[in-house]
């Protein structure tokens, strides 16, 4: 049997398509979009994937990240479903990769003018969890009123002492829209802020796209007082020795042992000794 | 005199058969306190609904600050709810975030209007709980965890906080027993002379009316039967609707 190129057929495509300008011109604000059934199930990745499947050409070069790692089974399984649908190169370097779709992390190395970044979305509302209404939330976005949202920081600070979200903190686009991050940790959010790559966020179960161009402002959400001051755990990789990059907490036996490593997997390869 | 703060005239709406509102017409000015009183079904709350752009009327006109209400956009009335009008609820519930702290609670039409500042806005919090009589150590404690009187008081101090011009009082006292609503009735009549505000308040409790009001407006039936003074109001009831509600007030 034989699939259309990347999968989807190409009246889908071109839907997408339109979707993703709509939401590139218009940067944070969510575009509705129609989902198809994915051969995968929701939760992995189906926004991403159709995102990916629009934009994807024969001289693309794709790399998958699933937290940070190129071998993960959602990785690995996204990976080879665009080297068999759509016949593209894949690679796990972030340097080479034309096309990065990422599930909750961002790469630490800083990605260039060219290249996009696609993020798996699972819940794309950051208002979703204040204000149960769909149509008081869009009007909410639609009137830039987003006091609420400062009021959930607020209750952080109050209980926690500080911020308390380790991961999919608010972030401000253009100084308009109100935006989810996609729930990458808090340390990612400094990179999205003017970075040089156009970012791309598909949301498959909520049937949502939205996206921020390059070079466009994303500001955390803080007060002047307690300013945005993400979380990274005070260790060295234990593998390459970074003290700048994310770590993941790897527990290695049943009596306390553990390390700390680089969350990006490339990363750390090319840094390793 | 100065002009009305908010003048409404010939408001009129139906709910299917049900004359809800039948030809109204209120006005008030800065620094008064009106009450609206009248048995249930009158068409008090709906009343409050049009005059605060919550609903809209089929016909007539609310006029606040010389705009129109009714032709404002949703972003103006929203701006004006939020900054220069002020709504008490009934059930402090409907006013209060119950997931939210007191601190949280008073912050939030603050934090609206673009405050940033994480202490002043807990400053001005804590101040206005001592205002409004709550201990200043409940400042983080969830709404659920305090008696129906503070409730209501708190939800007073979050409507407050942003010194609004106008505020709309929904039955405020109605639920409380009656040692509480004597302490409530107490705080808003002093914040009221304090700040200057101008309150529209509906109460079918003729000696709520009486201890907050200036002026009475009496309603039946969707229609105004009767506004003056209060003390005219209550003393010498003119209209035969006005007599029996005066007449049926419990002595205690």
């Amino acid at each position: 049997m034989t699939y259309s190129y990347a999968f989807l057929d190409e009246a889908t495509k071109r839907m997408i398509r339109r979707a993703i300008l709509k939401a590139v011109a218009i940067p944070g604000h969510q575009v509705p979009f129609g989902a198809r059934e994915m051969p995968l199930p929701y939760g992995w990745g189906t926004g991403g994937i159709q995102v990916t499947a629009s934009i994807i050409g024969r001289s693309d070069v794709l790399k998958v990240i699933d937290q940070g790692a190129d071998d993960t089974t959602n990785a690995v399984s996204i990976r080879r479903f665009f080297a068999r649908t759509a016949g593209v190169a894949t690679t796990t370097h972030t340097a080479e990769a034309s096309i990065i779709q990422t599930r909750h992390r961002i790469p630490e190395r800083v990605l260039q003018p060219g290249q996009i970044i696609v993020y798996q979305v699972p819940m794309p509302e950051p208002l979703s969890r204040l204000e149960p209404r769909v149509v008081e939330s869009t009007k909410l976005h639609a009137l830039a009123d987003y006091g609420l949202m400062q009021v959930r920081l607020y209750e952080d600070i109050a209980r926690h002492g500080r911020s308390a979200s380790a991961y999919n903190h608010p972030v401000m686009v253009n100084g308009r829209y109100l935006m989810s991050p996609s729930p990458i940790p808090a340390f990612d959010n400094p990179k999205m802020d003017r970075m040089p790559a156009l970012q791309l966020f598909g949301a498959g179960r909520e049937k949502r796209i939205y996206a921020v161009p390059p070079y466009t402002s994303v500001k955390s959400l803080d007060f002047e007082d307690h300013p945005f001051d993400p979380i990274r755990a005070p260790h060295p990789c234990a593998i390459c020795g970074a003290t700048d990059s994310y770590l993941d907490e790897i527990v290695t036996d049943d009596v306390g042992g553990r390390m700390f490593v680089c969350s990006d997997t490339d990363h750390c390869e090319e840094r390793a000794p | 005199m100065s002009a009305p703060l908010m003048q409404a005239t010939g408001l009129t709406l139906n709910f299917g058969r049900i004359r809800a509102l039948d030809d109204v017409g209120i006005s008030i000015w800065p620094g008064e306190v009106v009450a609206i009183v009248g048995e249930s079904g009158s068409g008090k709350s709906t009343l409050l609904r049009v005059l605060s752009g919550q609903a809209q009327a089929d016909a007539g006109q609310v006029l606040y600050d010389g705009q129109d209400v009714g032709a404002m956009t949703e972003a103006g009335r929203r701006r004006l709810l939020r900054a220069e009008w002020g709504f008490v609820h009934q059930n402090p519930r409907d006013g209060l975030r119950m997931a939210v702290s007191a601190g949280g609670n008073i912050g939030e039409r603050l934090m609206a209007q673009g405050n940033c500042h994480y202490g002043n806005i807990r400053k001005s919090a804590a101040s206005w709980l001592q205002k409004v009589e709550i201990e200043v150590d409940r400042l983080d404690d969830l709404p659920r965890t305090f008696s129906g009187g503070m409730q209501q008081r708190l939800q007073i101090a979050r409507t407050l906080v942003t010194e609004p011009r106008l505020i709309f009082m929904d039955e405020p006292t109605g639920g409380l027993d009656v040692s509480v609503q004597a302490r409530l009735l107490d705080l808003i009549r002093a914040l009221v002379a304090e700040l200057g505000l101008a309150v529209l308040i509906v109460t079918h409790d003729i000696a709520a009316a009486r201890l907050l009001a200036h002026r009475i407006v009496v309603m039946r039936h969707g229609r105004v039967v009767e506004e003056g003074l209060t003390d005219r109001v209550l003393d010498d009831p003119q209209h035969p609707y006005t007599q029996l509600l005066v007449t049926s007030v419990l002595a205690a």
